[in-house]
């Protein structure tokens, strides 16, 4: 299997300590509400890991800022999603 | 920063960039907003430059621009598992200047137009995030507010160049939240090598260029669609599908990307090379009908944030650019006759975008989603029949070519009923014609 970190590793951030600018709102919906959870698919960074008890965790230092994630979760809504503030978040070299 | 410009611009990418520089040129007293660090920092393209829509604001714009490559050579490859079948259209036409496309690296594209701006007398300020619109009493957008300290700044009009995750026009009840349906999100790489074995590798000279369109068993059944650019001295590569497709099913996108790279006619064009960036962006494919409201009382709507990509001729960019300036000559159209930025006066930008090839051509591919998406085969099954048909023709087993010509023919039609492939045929040639 390939890891993302791998790919992630290439990429320039500035990323906002203690601000992440995507949040789970409940993180109860995620556990046992949400039956498929393909945030944990579809991220393409892979910020979305499921546990061995069924939540769903978020880390979004490697976030792309795509928003794929608060558009799939279109069920539940559970994504809280903002820009990053401005100057920090994905710096891309070449796009 | 108190002061009141004429013009509020949010986000410097093609659209912003476009419409900026229209209204700075103009004399207009334009600021434009970009969260980036810089402008393009934040942006992710192919990227196939179409050199019209720019020409038509910067005629030199060859003299200056980071420019790749020119394309003289388009191939289109309809991928099996192991196989393609494709088209390669290579014309000295294409080597003539001046060139019609090129390929680009947007974060210094972006930067370059942006000087432009600056040049014109646009007032640019980066590192910043516009938060949400500011309204009067009557409802009307008369500023916008940003994510720095006093952040209240007041314009005639402000246009809403932000991009497809359009935050703002979503908070601001423009439109609700785009649908899974309507947008594709594509991963990208980029792979440097020299430049002398990029240019034997695809046969070409030191400034010329080739675009690799990829189609078929490649996006696991998904409706999406690859591509293979030659920049100077490096290769993007990239994978494409609709959300909605993502969703229902167990890829990942990075494992789609990855298996795209393994593909054995891929594979050795990229041999040798160095990944130096893996990127992700959304495009807004959902095409015509999924246009939303593109101006009102004090504001417009231009580029990604408005759906305007042609996604069956993988333009984006020269939509972008042609909204941003019909937005900025309506605003002055309107400025000039003392007219207010009302929602009844600024109707005259769609006006302009329903003469243009904008509207037109999205309006000749409006079938186009719908088709794809309630017909997988085009996806799964014909690439597959095409490329096992070709290799059935092509291996040499004693068997005659009429016996084979049935074989290939049974197996369409055990695939896919007859009624089936006239209908598929019949939908395609309607949506294209
Ligand atoms: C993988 C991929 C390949 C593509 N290939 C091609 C191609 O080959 N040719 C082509 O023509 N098109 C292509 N496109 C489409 C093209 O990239 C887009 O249509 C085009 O970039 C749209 O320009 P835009 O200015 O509307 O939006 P963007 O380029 O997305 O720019 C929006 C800008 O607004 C800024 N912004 C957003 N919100 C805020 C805010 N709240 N405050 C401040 N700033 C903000 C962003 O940082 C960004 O700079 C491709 C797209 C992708 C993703
Ligand atoms: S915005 Fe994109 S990259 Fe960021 S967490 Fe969501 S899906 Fe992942």
């Amino acid at each position: 299997m390939i890891k993302v970190e791998e790919k992630l590793f290439q990429n320039r951030y500035r990323v906002d300590a203690g601000r992440p600018h995507v949040n789970i709102r409940q993180p109860d919906v995620c556990a046992h509400e949400c039956k498929t959870q393909q945030c944990t698919v579809c991220c393409p960074a892979g910020c979305y890991t499921l546990e061995g008890n069924g939540r769903v965790v978020l880390i979004s230092d490697g976030c792309l800022e795509c928003g794929t994630c608060r558009i799939i979760c279109d069920e539940h809504r559970n994504v809280d999603w903002e820009y990053p503030r401005g100057g920090y978040g994905i710096l891309f070299k070449f796009g | 920063m108190s002061e009141k410009f004429d013009a509020i611009v949010v986000g410097a990418g093609p659209s912003g960039n476009a419409a900026a520089f229209t209204l700075a040129k103009a004399g207009l007293n334009v600021l434009q907003l970009e969260r980036g660090e810089s402008a393009g920092s934040k942006n992710v393209q192919g990227a196939i430059l179409y050199a019209d829509a720019l020409e038509r604001m910067i005629p030199d714009f060859r003299d200056s621009a980071p420019l790749e490559r020119h394309i003289i050579e388009q191939r289109m490859w309809v991928m099996d598992d192991d196989s393609f079948i494709g088209t390669h259209y290579r014309s000295e036409g294409f080597n003539k200047e001046p060139y019609n496309r090129y390929t680009i690296i947007r974060a210094q594209f972006d930067k370059w137009f942006s000087g432009k701006v600056q040049e014109a007398g646009a007032l640019l300020v980066c590192e910043t995030t516009v938060t949400s619109l500011l309204r009067d009493d009557k409802n009307r957008v008369v500023g916008v507010q940003v994510d720095r300290e006093g952040g209240t700044i007041y314009a005639d009009v402000v246009i809403l160049a932000d991009g497809v995750n359009s935050l703002l026009a979503k908070k601001a009840d423009f439109h609700p939240e785009l649908e899974p349906k309507n947008v594709a999100l594509a991963v990208k790489e980029i792979h440097f090598m020299p430049q002398e074995v990029l240019q034997e590798r695809f046969n070409i000279g030191e400034e010329e260029g080739v675009v690799i369109e990829l189609f078929g068993k490649i996006t696991n059944g998904m409706m999406g669609t690859g591509f293979l650019y030659t920049n100077k001295e490096s290769i993007a590569i990239g994978v494409g599908c609709m959300l909605s497709d993502f969703k229902d099913q167990q890829t990942t996108p990075y494992a789609l990307l990855e298996q795209l790279k393994e593909h054995p006619s891929i594979k050795p064009l990229l041999a040798g090379g160095e990944m130096k960036e893996y990127t992700a962006h959304l495009i807004p494919e959902g095409g015509y009908k999924a246009i939303p409201k593109i101006y009102g009382d004090g504001w417009m709507i231009v580029g990604d944030s408005g759906m305007f990509v042609n996604a069956v001729h993988r333009e984006g960019s020269n939509l972008a650019m042609t909204t941003g300036r019909l937005a900025a000559e309506t605003v002055i159209e309107m400025k000039t006759a003392g007219k207010d930025m009302t929602s009844a006066n600024l109707a005259e930008y769609r006006k302009k975008l329903d003469e243009s090839f904008v509207i037109k051509d999205l309006k000749k591919y409006q079938e186009m989603p719908e088709i794809f998406h309630h017909n997988r085969q085009f996806f799964t099954t014909y690439p597959e029949l095409v490329n096992r048909s070709a290799h059935n023709m092509l291996h040499v087993d004693g068997v005659d070519k009429k016996t084979k010509e049935r074989e290939i023919f049974s197996s369409f039609k055990q695939k896919r009923s007859l009624f089936g492939l006239m209908g598929d045929a019949y939908k395609l040639w309607r949506a294209f014609r």
